[in-house]
């Protein structure tokens, strides 16, 4: 198992290698130059290109990676064009932002869709199975940012229930210590502040779990339908195991590979693709962060900042591999 | 003679399809007596899996219905309530599988599946039970049992998950061991194994079994009374030596014919022709009618009654209508 670890975390090594050579060459294929984003459209041509020098994007673009690649190898992430400052240090509020609304949700949509999908196995053909279904056919095929809309529109505006955006009272803000809100503002005490940032988490919160809600409930029924059938199910019957027993133990424990499989790969899309939720609800997460930086042609930034999240997307799903053989005996890793 | 333990009256065990209900067993009534085995013959498809599941209560109430009387210690359990049939599965009546190989939950180790009846019935804790586990598993022949334990059961060989399944239904020491067809899936070795563990544990604790087998071999070696059924009926009842010496139903004399003789050299082996019939496809006459060589018009038509014959043995054909016996013997049977 930690040999296993071991070469598996080794065989991320090029697969990081090739996503930062395609985002590189993907970036580099918009069109616009950084220099000129910087300076304005007023900037003379002087100007811009002392710029471009500077910024050292007149080299050619295998000496431009290979420097960017040195850096990486010592833990440098680079510096912004924007700000200029070491996205290393800037990029972690961004991403405890998004850690933190993409956890909240994915413990919801967990939580709500497995327990869907179980009663909606157990009691198949239920009217229960009927209309969790049918939510969940509308969860997964609803546009979240329509979904997100919505929200804003009903429980904040018409309401006034909820904020819109943001993570916390912009007039009486966290102070920021390990950039998630929620155990900041336990660690400061300020139980008013903690409330406060569930408030905000909420409506952004329940937009980004729909989704994955939606499909853990549908792979949990299937699964758990099919595990149902088994014979050991019979067996466990016929010992006189009650049947939430039956159904929550000797089932769920089979079912769940595939579900745990959906649970990692949701995971990983939320943290990197929340991009439209983020923007709606005005959220200073790594979505946001990645696509502000497109639009000032951030080339560091946008590379970076892409790595960052592919990396937690593949340490997610080895994660998940690990899980397996914690679930099923017979899954052994050498 | 003893008083019956489990006494089955007039049992209809049947099934909600696009074509309405269809009987799977039809009025069938039977009993065994304590420390008694009585066998259950049959092919596949005529009713011998549904009537133990309709004594265990196991038949998915939305599509199948049992009705008559099945009564155990004074209860009639074909209408007594899941809580009630919970209590008894598995500590009064238990019941081995068909498939050793598949009977096992893969993701619990042995002794957790091993122990769950005596926690759930009796609430032993842990360590009790896991000490009258062991007692099991050298009781059954296996040896290691401390070790066994703590294994998955896709360690474990098919003759050896057999033993665990019947250690499992015999640890509460049912007054009613449930047998389906426990030796199909092993090999001949192994099965001769587990039949001489069960005629030794029968004898030990006095524990009722009903043995359920499309096997004639396995029901002269174990039983002490035999009842073969066809498409859902009984058609023959009696003692085993009666039954096997003077067979009396076509079918029986079908099925024991089917034996290979070893002194016998044949080019081909004797097999009764055609298969057993659809449930609900024929509702008048005899059910063996069109497979059998003295079908005469009346059995087209009418449907014989199971009619007491010699030594207790009981038929259902109308060729032993007056109950002398005019029969089949003098052609059929050499």
């Amino acid at each position: 198992m930690f040999s296993y670890t071991i070469r598996r975390l080794g065989s991320l090594i090029p697969v990081l290698l090739g996503m930062a050579l395609i985002v590189f060459m993907m970036i580099r294929a918009i069109p616009g130059n950084p220099a000129q984003t910087i300076l304005g459209q007023q900037a003379t041509a002087t100007a811009v290109a002392a710029l471009t020098k500077d910024l050292g994007l007149d080299k050619p673009w295998h000496i431009q990676f290979w420097s960017y690649l040195k850096g990486l190898f010592s833990g440098d992430l680079g510096v912004s064009l924007r700000t200029r400052q070491p996205i290393s240090q800037e990029v972690w509020p961004y991403l405890a932002a998004t850690m933190e609304l993409a956890l909240v949700a994915m413990i919801v949509a967990v939580f709500i869709g497995v327990n869907a999908g179980i009663i909606s196995a157990w009691f198949q053909n239920s009217w229960f199975d009927y209309i969790a279904m049918i939510v969940a056919l509308i969860g997964v095929s609803m546009p979240i940012f329509w979904l997100g809309l919505m929200e804003q529109y009903v429980v904040a505006l018409q309401f006034d229930l909820l904020p819109t955006s943001g993570r916390d009272n912009i007039r009486d803000p966290v102070q920021a210590i390990t950039n998630l809100y929620l155990i900041d503002t336990l660690i400061a005490g300020r139980f008013d502040q903690f409330f406060e940032v569930i408030k905000h988490l909420i409506l952004p919160g329940f937009a980004l779990a729909t989704i994955p809600m939606a499909i853990i409930a549908r792979m949990t029924r299937s699964s758990m339908l099919e595990v149902m059938r088994s014979d050991y199910i019979r067996t466990a019957r016929a010992k006189g195991v009650k049947m939430f027993w039956v159904v929550y133990s000797h089932s769920l424990k089979n079912a769940l590979i595939p579900v745990v499989t959906v649970i990692g790969l949701q995971t990983g899309l939320l943290l990197g693709g929340a991009i439209l939720t983020e923007t709606i609800f005005g959220w200073p997460g790594i979505g946001t962060y990645i696509y502000d930086a497109i639009s000032y042609r951030d080339y560091p930034v946008i590379q970076s900042g892409i790595l960052v999240v592919a990396f937690l997307f593949v340490m997610i799903n080895l994660f998940v591999d690990l899980l397996y053989a914690a679930i099923d005996p017979r899954i052994k890793y050498k | 003679m003893k008083s019956p333990i489990i006494e089955v009256k007039q049992l209809r065990t049947s099934f909600q399809t696009d074509d309405g209900s269809i009987p799977v067993v039809n009025s069938i009534d039977f009993h065994v007596s304590p420390g008694e085995v009585l066998g259950v013959v049959g092919e596949s498809g005529c009713g011998k899996s549904v009537t133990s599941l309709s004594i265990m209560g196991l038949v998915d109430a939305r599509t199948g219905k049992v009705e008559g009387e099945i009564l155990f210690k004074g209860d009639n359990l074909a209408d007594a309530s899941e809580k009630k049939m919970r209590k008894i599965r598995g500590n009064e009546i238990a019941m081995i599988f068909q498939e050793p190989m598949t009977s096992l939950n893969p993701v619990f180790t042995i002794g957790q599946q091993l122990t769950e009846s005596l926690r759930v019935h009796r609430k032993w804790g842990k360590k009790q039970a896991a000490v009258r586990a062991v007692e099991m598993l050298k009781l059954v022949g296996l040896g290691r049992a401390e070790e066994l334990l703590k294994q998955y059961p896709h360690q474990l060989s098919g003759g050896m998950r057999q033993r665990v399944m019947i250690a499992m239904a015999m640890i509460c020491e049912p007054e009613l061991l449930i047998a389906d067809e426990p030796t199909t899936a092993l090999d001949v070795t192994i099965q001769a194994q587990i039949l001489e563990l069960m005629k030794d544990l029968n004898k030990k604790t006095d524990t009722a079994i009903l043995m359920i087998t499309h096997d004639l071999g396995v029901v002269a070696e174990m039983c002490q009374r035999v009842i073969v059924m066809y498409a859902g009926r009984i058609v023959e009842e009696g003692d085993v030596r009666s039954v096997f010496q003077n067979p009396l139903h076509p079918y029986t004399v079908g099925l024991i014919q089917s034996i290979p003789d070893m002194r016998v050299k044949k080019d081909r082996l004797y097999s009764i022709p055609g298969n057993v019939p659809k449930p609900g496809s024929q509702n008048l006459g005899c059910q063996f009618a069109p497979r059998c060589a003295h079908a005469m018009s009346r059995c087209i038509s009418e449907t014989p009654a199971l009619t007491n014959h010699e030594n207790g043995q009981k038929v259902r054909c109308w060729l032993y209508e007056d109950g002398k016996g005019a029969g089949i013997h003098d052609s059929a049977i050499s």
